[in-house]
């Protein structure tokens, strides 16, 4: 089996960390499956974890009163769910809910940032990560908000 | 040019304001041969000429298809003409997509919204000759899961050798696929730089496709797009669709995005 340290490696929010700096973010995860339907987390509830999906598919929901859950974004193979455990006050904004059984890792935030708070270097290197993911998806969700399908597309 | 007489076969109604029309010729039963990406300037009833791409097979030219979203008089009138009614057609106008310099290559096809429709001909010949390209991979973004053409057919495409990821900027529950932008569909197809792009779509997407196509090292002389911007006469004699040196409806309406972003990202155009 492998290690959650190798299995962390190509992932491209993790590409390029040391071995080393690998193997302290690997020792704060553990794998983990979801069914179909239910949660990762809800909006609200204290950011103590965050997760790398291996398999399947995992939407962003925001509840609306009368209109039930509306999805935000999808997530799948590769990408990290989740951005609030790293800032005050840890709680998550969004509600997220596996779409399919999910093979997750699950990262134990109180265990990454008493290691970041030890490692600077480390922090730095994984602030920078997803900054990178927070700017890639605030720019698309930009475009997402300008409905470019709108009536006033008239190619075709 | 006058227009020929096509009289409408059929009708299907794809979302809340798209049809899609099958004409075929009153005069000439061979049809209407073309090549994917070209287009017909098309009228009902009076109500103006409009360019419309052509979305049919082009294997089966004996059939004229035409998708159509209803956006103003000419579109309403021609998306609300009725089998047995005749409109009015010129062409085949414009270039086309290198389907056939693409042979060998992998292709990537991005498509947004309605800008499916000018690509259909261009993915229906690459299946049909399936054996002579690499991987083959459709990435389509639709506003929501209602306004998505061609559902029937995408599991077909799947079926007969394209992978199709196909998104949705927003979903309810119901809605068990991808949510967000066209564009973050290209991170999970493992592009390469091996790949070729075909794009159609609003301006702004194409735009956003090339620059996030870039980033897996497939340059704008790679990446071809399809542009309709005003056009009026289909024949290059009026200059209504002139965008610097060119003019759309007789150079285009097929460009590679070398040629055309610059024009493209003027403000003011």
């Amino acid at each position: 089996m492998q290690a959650l340290d190798e299995l962390i490696a190509h992932v491209p929010t993790f590409a390029g960390l040391s071995e080393e700096q690998l193997k302290l973010i690997g020792g704060c995860g553990r794998n983990r499956h979801i069914g179909a339907g239910e949660m990762l987390f809800a909006e609200g509830d204290p950011a103590d974890h965050f997760f790398l999906i291996r398999r399947g598919l995992v939407a962003l929901e925001v509840h609306a009163p009368g209109r039930g859950p509306l999805r935000i974004e999808t997530l799948e193979h590769g990408e990290v769910v989740g951005w609030s455990w790293l800032f005050a006050p840890y709680r998550w904004q969004l509600d997220a809910r596996a779409l399919e059984a999910c093979e997750l890792i699950e990262f134990d935030a109180a265990c990454l940032r008493g290691k970041v708070a030890e490692d600077h270097e480390l922090g730095y290197q994984l602030m920078s990560r997803f900054a990178a993911n927070v700017i890639s998806r605030l720019q698309a969700t930009r475009f997402q908000l300008l409905d470019v399908y709108g009536k006033s597309e008239v190619t075709a | 040019m006058v227009p020929e007489p096509f009289v409408v076969r059929s009708k299907r109604q794809d979302t809340s304001d798209t049809w899609t029309l099958e004409l075929t010729s009153v005069a000439d039963d061979a049809g209407l041969h073309f090549a994917p990406g070209q287009f017909t300037m098309i009228e009902a009833g009076g109500s103006g000429e409009v360019p419309i791409s052509i979305s049919g097979d082009p294997g089966e030219p004996d059939v004229l298809v035409h998708t159509v979203r209803s956006v103003g008089l000419a579109t309403q009138a021609i998306c609300k003409a009725q089998p047995g009614q005749v409109l009015g057609v010129r062409g085949p106008f414009g270039n086309s997509w290198p389907v056939e310099l693409l042979e060998g290559r992998d292709v990537v096809v991005a498509a947004g919204g309605i800008g499916l429709a000018p690509l259909r001909p261009a993915i229906l010949a690459m299946i049909a000759n399936r054996e002579r390209y690499g991987r083959l991979v459709l990435l389509y973004g639709a506003r929501t899961a209602s306004q998505m053409l061609y559902v029937d057919e995408l599991e077909r495409w799947r079926e007969e050798g394209f992978e199709v990821h196909a998104t949705v900027d927003s979903a309810g529950p119901e809605w068990l696929g991808h949510v967000g932008v066209v564009t973050r569909l290209i991170g999970r197809a493992r592009l390469t730089a091996s790949f070729a792009g075909l794009t159609c779509g609003p301006e702004i997407m194409m735009r956003l496709t090339a620059l996030a196509l870039a980033d897996f090292g497939i340059d704008g002389e790679q990446l071809y797009v399809s542009t309709e911007r005003n056009m009026q006469c289909g024949i290059g004699h009026c200059g209504h669709c002139q965008l610097g040196p060119w003019l759309l409806c007789r150079d285009g309406p097929v460009f590679d995005w070398q040629t055309l972003a610059h024009w493209l990202q003027l403000r003011d155009v």
